[in-house]
């Protein structure tokens, strides 16, 4: 950083930081968190190993992705609310940029037999990866009654039924609470 | 207005998406097929996009889908971006919005009950709304004209089967790159395709 560390120069180094961030992580979401480590506490140090570990759990527990969930808490713990737009633009900005490109090259080549023949491959692959991601979650996910009621109704729903997923959410999220406080005051009677 | 639609409905599916990774994707297709916006195999030859440029998924998703939009209705590059723009901005926003609100009363937030519990609802929750996702994928690689017996006398749905099957080994057991096994799939595809002359 610059010998002057002035707020302004703080959000330009937040923007930049951010953007290398966001371009050069593939795949997303906790890929991100070693990359964001290193640049902002071992190279910046804007923050500390604790921070890191409360924008994690931070990120689990509010919607969206953990990205935008990690540059905003960064960007506010450093400078403030200008800080925290400078770094939320920074990490989407690559991914903006390349992918506009990319679906005006794909809506250009989508036609051609090979790019079909292509996807037709690709698709088979993309759901083995997709299986893989959805077992990587399975493990992490506490396991318990309550547990398996709400993924086998969420499942079932989604699924099989034209119940909007956003209603299933809410209701799994009020199963949860209820559960958690009926559980509590059975714990405080004892 | 297409780009009101966009900004709003993207901003419902980052308000209502918990949990990194892929727990946007059920949303996504719901909205998606919802709306009539996009068919299903383009959303899940999209994922092999975003698999192979950098960045996170949900920001990928929305700019492509904003693009798509955009171009449909006005068909012009630059509605397209403006497409972009506002599907971005919309899953962008709830998450910048709340995480600027949770890092003003850090302590509060992290002792609530209502949010441990509401979580304890919400972690299984995803994990039944992605194996629908993984499910409705099934269905689009598999029966992408729907379950008729006509399927299995086709040779797509073998090829199609065999390749999942080599692709799962390849990434479970050898743990081979995203990347690669998307470069393996497009050229199997490739050289099935031209060789046994499928339709397309």
């Amino acid at each position: 950083m610059s010998s002057k560390d002035t707020r302004a120069s703080r959000i330009w180094q937040l923007f930049l930081t951010f953007m290398k961030i966001g371009g050069f992580t593939f795949g997303g979401g906790y890929a991100m968190i070693p990359l964001i480590q290193k640049e902002t506490v071992e190279v910046k140090k804007w923050i500390t190993d604790d921070d890191i570990l409360e924008i994690i759990a931070i990120a689990e527990s509010t919607p969206g992705p953990i990205a935008i969930n990690s540059a905003t808490f960064v960007g506010y713990r450093t400078a403030g609310v200008l800080g925290s737009m400078a770094a939320t633009l920074g990490v989407v900005l690559p991914s903006f940029v390349i992918i506009t490109l990319i679906s005006f090259v794909l809506t250009q080549f989508q036609e051609l037999k090979a790019v079909q023949y292509a996807f037709f491959g690709i698709r088979a692959g993309v759901l083995a990866l997709i299986v893989k991601a959805f077992w990587t979650m399975y493990k992490k996910c506490p396991k318990g009654i309550v547990s398996y009621i709400v993924w086998v109704f969420a499942f079932i729903c989604s699924a099989f039924t034209g119940i909007n997923v956003m209603v299933v959410i809410v209701c799994s999220a009020l199963f949860g609470l209820v559960t958690t406080l009926v559980n509590k005051r059975r714990l405080d009677k004892k | 207005m297409i780009f009101f639609e966009l900004f709003y409905t993207f901003f419902l599916i980052g308000a209502f998406t918990f949990g990194g990774g892929y727990a946007m994707l059920p949303l996504i297709q719901a909205e998606v097929e919802r709306k009539g916006w996009l068919p299903s195999e383009q959303i899940v030859n999209f994922i092999a996009v975003s698999e192979s440029t950098p960045g996170p998924f949900a920001i990928n998703i929305a700019t492509y889908v904003g693009n798509q939009m955009g171009m449909k209705e006005f068909g012009s590059v630059f509605a397209g971006i403006i497409g972009a723009v506002c599907a971005t901005l919309g899953v962008v926003l709830p998450s910048f919005i709340v995480i600027l609100i949770v890092a003003k009363c850090y302590e509060a937030f992290k002792s609530s009950t209502a949010v441990k519990g509401a979580m304890s609802g919400l972690k299984p929750a995803a994990i039944g709304l992605i194996g629908a996702a993984v499910y409705k994928i099934g269905v689009t690689v598999f029966f992408p004209n729907g379950f008729t017996a006509a399927v299995f006398t086709g040779a797509p749905f073998y090829i199609s089967l065999a390749l999942f099957a080599v692709m799962a080994f390849l990434t479970f057991k050898i743990k081979l790159h995203p990347i690669i096994i998307i470069c393996i799939s497009a050229v199997v595809g490739i050289a099935a395709g031209f060789l046994l002359d499928l339709p397309v």
